[in-house]
């Protein structure tokens, strides 16, 4: 802010009351910095255009999008450390490090800065609030909703996990099981694990088109396991019979959707997510929310958020690929 | 003769094969179907090429940790260049790769020979440097599918009477190295270097030298496997085959490969990996929970060495019978 002012100053427009206090500055654009792990990835790249989609909508707001060059912590806290300098409004931050961020952001947050934590948390102290792009419940519905879109009357379907000890495939798993009951007609015939290894989830993929022949969907919620499971179906001739589903990345499940092996996968979406982080720096920054358990806030075109006993929210079901939307995303992430 | 036949190490593998198989087929017949055998050969084959490196090395009493980490240096190598040239002939592909993996051993060969730095200190070292240049030049980025060119991914699975190409190496390299082994020098340079390295050196054989080539030729079959194993697998990044190098180990132990070095056999380097191979493609199907199947494949290795050393154990001499008599 204070260089801002110099610029102005030496362009002649005389605002000493500036120099003294953000409130000069109150018609001025407010700034909302999305701070990212590093800069030049594309899952990212695509955030800082949903923040920049959030703030043409909102209108009177500057998306500032920095990051380190490398994915390390101290890169960030220099960052953070340069846009308290420059008195931004808001610091939104997928942070490299959940710890290592606190005290510089704590600092920004004593200068009456904005922080919310997205994507990657900091520690509870060091946030106004964070934002997780979905919910383990969200997630394990999501999971089993994909594989019964497309069998509308019912059928088997296997699921390949990561590892027995994988913690989050086993809260999806159980989360799926949970809502089974809202799928009539699917019945989950058994659960593989592939520990995350390309051999192992191909041979375990392989063994459940074997032991049950008339297998409609393999569910797959690890980006190892669903690859290596979409190339079983193709080397065992079943595209079309059994689709391959579940939670991978666009780029790397662009060719089993062009081969036809999965009909559609699911994970966040980098631009929603971009959006609604900004939306949230925003709301917050201006006062018209409060990040405390059990507050609501509206993410626009995304819906609304409830904060937990942690000020942490999940945003939405994962998003959904398929052929339609798989060629904008394969190049982003 | 026929007692030595029966009693040898690669009867009782087959043996033990046969039985495993009658054993997965009383739970789920399917799987002794030629074309799954096929299948289960074909996924094995990979294992079986390495195992005859490994073979090789533990015969000139070393040890290769390094052979999954050349293998996925080599496949990111290989994919990265079909990223960048979709039209190079596979042929060049495969020269790429074996060129790359013999380099890979040879650096191995060199330290373990003119340094006489311990192999497996060697290997592990150079296994953590391939990983952290897989790391490096693919920037931790995966190359998929997609990017692979349609001739790179079709080689290991065009199929020629029954059995994909992947397989045919496999019978090949089995071929050629037992007569290697058999009928050449080197192959009998490397039975002398580890059975008895003084006896070798008195007899005229550089045993540094017969442990390069060692590693040499353990790192070529490394970087062949290396693109057959991402073209299969249509995929390459940081982590493919991790700890396969132990998978490697075991099949050559199970095979009878003596870890002491100078006891081994392309045959049983072969069956070992079978072995190993229709155990990881049956667990799968026999349906046993997937909490047992880590302790079942771990117990059959146990057995299976534990059977070796019984065989293996040196009949005591009885000095002073005479003694023994008396009292």
């Amino acid at each position: 802010m204070k260089r801002r002012t110099f610029t102005k100053l030496t362009a002649g427009l005389s605002l000493a009351a500036s120099l003294f206090g953000t409130t000069a500055m109150a018609q001025d654009n407010m700034r909302i910095a999305l701070v990212v792990k590093a800069l030049g990835i594309g899952f990212f790249e695509a955030a800082a255009e949903g923040a920049e989609e959030a703030a043409k909508e909102l209108g009177g707001v500057e998306i500032i999008y920095t990051g380190p060059t490398d994915t390390t912590a101290e890169g960030q806290i220099e960052v953070i450390n340069s846009l308290i300098a420059q008195g931004v409004d808001a610091i939104a931050v997928s942070a490299n490090d959940t710890d290592a961020l606190v005290p510089t952001l704590k600092k920004a947050m004593q200068r009456g800065i904005t922080v919310i934590s997205w994507d990657s948390g900091v520690a509870e102290e060091g946030r106004q609030m964070h934002l997780n792009p979905s919910s383990n419940a969200l997630i394990g519905n999501m999971i089993i909703k994909l594989a019964a879109d497309h069998l509308p009357d019912g059928g088997d379907v296997a699921v390949l996990s990561a590892t027995t000890t994988s913690t989050n495939q086993n809260i999806w798993i159980e989360e799926m099981t949970k809502v089974m009951g809202n799928y009539p007609g699917i019945n989950v015939v058994g659960t593989v694990y592939g520990d995350d290894l390309a051999d192992k989830s191909y041979r375990e993929a392989t063994g459940l088109m074997q032991s049950y022949p008339d297998l409609d969907a393999i569910i797959a919620p690890t980006s190892v396991g669903i690859v290596a499971a979409a190339q079983a179906v193709v080397d065992a001739g079943k595209v079309g019979q059994v689709n391959v589903t579940g939670l991978g990345l666009p780029s790397e499940m662009a060719g089993a959707i062009e081969n036809g092996a999965s009909q559609s996968f699911a994970i966040w979406n980098p631009i929603d997510l971009g959006y609604s982080a900004a939306m949230i720096a925003h709301a917050l920054a201006s006062g018209a929310a409060t990040a405390e358990p059990g507050a609501e806030i509206s993410i626009g075109r995304v819906g609304t958020i409830t904060l937990d006993e942690s000020t942490s929210a999940a945003m939405a079901d994962p998003f959904v690929y398929d052929a339609s939307n798989i060629e904008q995303f394969k190049s982003i992430f | 003769m026929l007692k030595r036949l029966l009693t040898s190490r690669e009867a009782l593998l087959v043996g033990a094969i046969v039985l495993l198989l009658a054993l997965i087929a009383s739970r789920f017949p399917a799987f002794i179907t030629p074309a799954n055998l096929a299948n289960v050969f074909n996924d094995t084959s990979p294992l079986i090429l390495l195992a005859i490196g490994q073979m090789i090395v533990i015969l000139t009493k070393c040890i290769d940790l390094s052979v999954a980490a050349n293998l996925a240096l080599t496949g990111m190598v290989v994919s990265m260049v079909n990223v960048a040239a979709p039209d190079l002939p596979i042929l060049v592909i495969l020269a790429i790769a074996v060129g790359l993996g013999t380099l890979l051993g040879m650096i191995n060969g060199v330290l373990v020979w003119k340094l006489a730095i311990p192999p497996i200190v060697v290997t592990l070292g150079t296994m953590t440097i391939f990983r952290g240049i897989i790391f490096v030049i693919s920037d931790g980025k995966w190359v998929n599918s997609h990017e692979m060119s349609a001739a790179f991914k079709a080689f290991p699975r065009t199929v020629l009477l029954g059995l994909p190409v992947l397989g045919w190496i496999a019978i090949l390299a089995v071929i050629l190295f037992t007569i290697v082994m058999t009928r050449t020098t080197l192959g009998r340079a490397f039975y002398a270097a580890g059975g008895n390295p003084h006896a070798a050196t008195y007899a005229g054989i550089n045993v540094g030298k017969t442990q390069f080539w060692a590693f040499t030729i353990s790192g070529a079959l490394a970087g062949l496997t290396g693109y057959l194993w991402v073209s299969r697998f249509a995929v390459s990044y940081v982590d493919i085959a991790g700890g396969f190098e132990l998978d490697v180990v075991a099949a050559c132990v199970i095979g009878g490969v003596s870890i002491m070095g100078g006891i081994g056999t392309v045959a049983g380097a072969l069956l070992g990996a079978l072995f190993l191979g229709i155990i990881k493609n049956a667990l799968p199907v026999v349906d046993i929970s997937p909490f047992w199947q880590m302790a079942i494949s771990g117990g059959a290795i146990i057995i299976a060495v534990a059977l070796n050393a019984q065989a293996n154990r040196k009949k005591g001499r009885i000095i002073l019978k005479r003694a023994e008599q008396v009292s």
